[in-house]
Parts: structure tokens; sequence; C-alpha cells
């Protein structure tokens, strides 16, 4: 059997494709934002002197962690705004998910980098009267970034491919406009080609960054 | 004499759980002293010279720098001096240097004034490069510590912790990382600074060294002050047999 591939008639509808991209580069980079001052603040309290505080963002952590995507993104649309009483968009579920999912993985990638600086630098810089948040700002984090950022790439690359999940949830991403212009076409094959191709477009240069910093760190070990 | 002390001690203690490394330490350093601290591995120099800017929080005792009585936090309350403004006064220097490795030369001698002293950059730069003069590292300012060898990463260290303009050096073994023939340059500069009146609390196994600039001697054993008096007396003359083993050591 030979497939006739007929592009042409997906062509027609590539403005909802490129809305989805759009949307999911929305999704991406405001779920990072978001993540990233959830991440900071989480990393912070793991490593506070306060055990309570210790406890609460661990207790996040293992949650996000440990539960599939998924099935907190359909909680938080479903379930959650049962128990609150309230309703909730899917835009803003989808959104806070994803934030505090990934935030639970930054957190973890920050601490890593900041533990991995040598004691000393903290003890150098508190020999200088440095406080902790100048020391953390001036010594400990300038080193620790450059640690951090090979695995800070991967997760958030990880995290574009995460917002496909959204589609459960009917929020108009890539990969749920790629099924509604199936539908208008009857074409899946060139349409979820054509979100592959997408996908691809947009992570590929991405990985790139990611491998250049992680063979830059290891020429500088 | 204990009101003229720069640093005064009184029955310090320190235990890292049960483990008691230091008891009952009583010690007054005056202005202008070079302090040597000789003894044992594990007889705890180190921890002794950690207390004295707080790098350690004593279990026990008091310190009193100028008078006032030292706390634990960073920033004091009432009469009582903070970490910030101690170790502004008292400078470290690390056996294993710590310089700042993400930090040109310069940018390491100036971090504390800038940052910590909120001095003006240019004025800042100027005195620092004065200081690598004298510490004769003027030409790597703008090298990378990564590119130094140890005796000059050290001194860079040692030109650092004189940017605060501290009133009083801790050194910690800071010769005990160098290979023997960059061990020298580093002594130099700490004599000349001894010749220039900086009062200073030096840990090393020089014995040859501490002779030389120490004024006084204090040989710790177990956690306490074993036996202590001029550098003569202590090194030359020792009383105790313990103190008598521990130079046959060196000497041999
Ligand atoms: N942070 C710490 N936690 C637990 N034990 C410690 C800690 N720091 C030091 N000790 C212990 O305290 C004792 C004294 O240590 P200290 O470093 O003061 O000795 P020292 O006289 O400087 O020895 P050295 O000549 O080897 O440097 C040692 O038994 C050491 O293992
Ligand atoms: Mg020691």
């Amino acid at each position: 059997m030979t497939y006739h591939w007929d592009f042409y008639t997906v062509m027609q509808s590539f403005d909802l494709l490129v809305w989805g991209v759009w949307t999911t580069f929305l999704y991406t980079v405001g779920s990072i934002a978001i993540g990233v001052v959830v991440g900071a603040a989480s990393c912070y309290a793991r490593i506070s002197r306060f055990w309570w505080l210790r406890l609460i963002s661990r207790s996040y952590q293992e949650l996000f962690r440990c539960t599939p995507l998924l099935v907190q993104i359909l909680w938080a649309y479903y379930a959650l705004p049962m128990l609150l009483g309230i309703s909730i968009s899917n835009a803003t579920a989808g959104l806070l998910t994803l934030s505090l999912y990934v935030g639970s993985f930054y957190a973890e990638i920050f601490r890593g980098g900041i533990l991995a600086i040598d004691k000393g630098q903290r003890e150098a810089s508190a020999a200088i009267g440095m406080s902790g948040l100048q020391s953390m700002r001036y010594v400990i984090l300038p080193q620790a970034v450059k640690n951090m950022l090979p695995a800070f790439i991967n997760q958030s690359v990880i995290q574009l491919k995460n917002t496909s999940l959204l589609y459960a949830i009917s929020i108009a991403e890539l990969t749920y406009m790629t099924s509604v212009v199936t539908s208008e076409t009857y074409r899946p094959l060139e349409a979820y080609s054509l979100a592959a191709v997408l996908y691809f477009a947009m992570l590929f240069p991405l990985t790139q960054v990611a491998d250049h910093f992680e063979r830059r760190m290891r020429r500088s070990d | 004499m204990t009101n003229s002390a720069v640093i005064s001690v009184t029955g310090l203690g320190k235990s890292f759980g049960k483990l008691e490394v230091l008891r009952g330490i009583d010690l007054d350093l005056m202005p202008g002293e070079v302090l040597g601290v000789i003894g044992p591995s594990g007889s705890g120099k180190s921890t002794l010279i950690r207390c004295l800017n707080m790098m350690e929080v004593p279990s026990s005792g008091t310190i009193r720098f100028k008078g006032r009585e030292v706390s634990p936090r960073f920033r004091g309350r009432g009469e009582a001096i903070g970490t910030g403004e101690l170790r502004r006064k008292v400078g470290m220097v690390f056996q294993h240097f710590n310089l700042f490795p993400h930090l040109t030369v310069l940018a390491n001698v100036t971090a504390g004034p800038i940052k910590v002293l909120g001095e003006p950059r240019g004025e800042v730069e100027a005195r620092a490069m004065d200081l690598l003069g004298q510490v004769g590292l003027a030409d790597k300012a703008r090298a990378y510590p990564a590119h130094l060898s140890g005796g000059q990463k050290q001194r860079v260290a040692i030109a650092r912790a004189l940017a605060m303009r501290p009133e009083v050096l801790l050194l910690d073994e800071v010769t005990s990382a160098l290979d023997p023939e960059l061990v020298g340059e580093v002594l130099a500069v700490i004599r000349r600074l001894a010749d220039t009146g900086m009062t200073m609390v030096l840990v090393t196994h020089e014995m040859g060294f501490a002779a030389d600039v120490a004024s006084r001697v204090l040989f710790m054993e177990g956690g306490r002050i074993a036996e202590q008096g001029s550098a003569e007396d202590i090194l030359r003359k020792p009383e105790s047999e313990r103190l008598r083993a521990f130079l046959a050591r060196f000497h041999a």
C-alpha cells in the first residue's frame, strides 16, 4: 500500500498550528518563569535552618516529583475546584500545575548547584564580613549558576514537551491544535508529523545550548 | 591588662557533639602582638583561631573584642558586636586560600571593601593595587586564581584580608598546603606584616618561623593551653616532657 501524502490540505489550517506553537511557547515560558521563583524559594527553604521550612519544602517537592504530571493537571482542573468550592479556569489550572511541577525539579537543581560549591567559599566570604545574602549573591551563586545550567536547560526542554499534556484539559497548545486540525482535515499522519517537526524545531536549538555549556564545564574542570 | 587587649577570651569551651575540643581557654591578645600557636594535630588550634572570628560558635565562655562581647549573630544587639562587624576588623587567611575562582585577583581583593564596606571602587582599586604590589603580585591583578601558583594564591589571600584594613589577622597554617619551595615567599610577606606592627594569631608547624616572628607562643594539647611564654622560652627551653617530645619531632 502506498500512502498518498497530502500536506496541502493540512497547510490550509497551518494558522491553527502556529497558534498552537505560540500557546505552547507562552505556557512554557510562563511556567518556567514562575517555576524559577517557586524553585528558588523551595531551595532556599530546604537549606534554611528552620526544620519546619525544610519539611514544608521537602513535602512539596516529593509530592510533585512522585505523582504523574497528567494526574496533577486533571486533579487541579477537576478535583481542586470541588475541594475549594470555586471555579478554576483550565488556563489557571494548567499554568499553576506546570509551574509547581517544574519548580520542584528546579529546586533540587539549584540546591545541588549550591551544595557543590566548596564550603571554603562560604567561609572566605564570611571572613571578609559578608552576610549570608551577600555571600550567596557575590560568591556562591555566580559559581553555582554555571554548574546548574545544563541540568536547568534539560529540565526546561522537558517542560516544553510536558505542555502537550495540557491537551487533556483542552488548552489550545500545539498538540491540542493538531488534534483540531486532524479532525478538520482527516489527515492525522500529516498533521502529527508536522507537529513533531515543529516541536523539534523549537527544542533542538535548546539542547544544543545545553550541550555547549556542558562541554564548556567539563573543559574548565 | 584585660582592658587594653584587642581580643580577650575567658573560659572558652567548644564541643562538637560529645567531643570536647576546647576546654577553659583564657587568652588576651595585645595590640601589635604576634601570637604563635603550636601543638599536635587535633589539639584544637584551628578551632581556637576559628572561634576568634566566630567561624565556630563557642559552646561556653566569652570572647571580647576591644571590651565588647562578641555575639554569634551577624548583627550584634546593644553593646555586643556581631560577626559582621567583628570580621571586618578581624581578618582570616586559610590553609587552602579559598580565593574566589570566578573573580580576578584584583576583584578578589576589592570585593570586601566594595561590597561590605561600601567604599568607592576607584579608591579601593588603587589601594588594592598597592597591596598587590606589597605582596609582589601587581602584575597578576587581571589574572584569575586558577592561573596562579599556590604561593601566589596565598599572597593574594593575604592581600584580600588586608584590604579590609583589619586590626587583627588570623592565619591558620597558611603554608601547609604549599610546595616547600613556595613557603618562603609567603613567610616573607607575613614577616613584613609583623614588622609593621600588625596584630596576628599564627597557627603554624613552622617552628623556626614561629621562633622568629612570634612575640609569644602557645603550646596547645588536648584542647587546653598546656604551656605558654616567649618564643624563646617555649621553643628553646620547653618545660614539660610533652612539649619537648613535640618539638623533638620537628627538629628530627
Ligand atoms: N566541624 C567539626 N565537627 C566535628 N569535629 C570537628 C570539627 N572541627 C574539628 N573537629 C574535631 O576537633 C578536634 C580539633 O580539631 P582542630 O582542627 O581544631 O585541630 P588542630 O589542632 O587544628 O589540628 P591540625 O593540626 O590537624 O590542623 C579534632 O579531633 C577534629 O576532628
Ligand atoms: Mg588545624
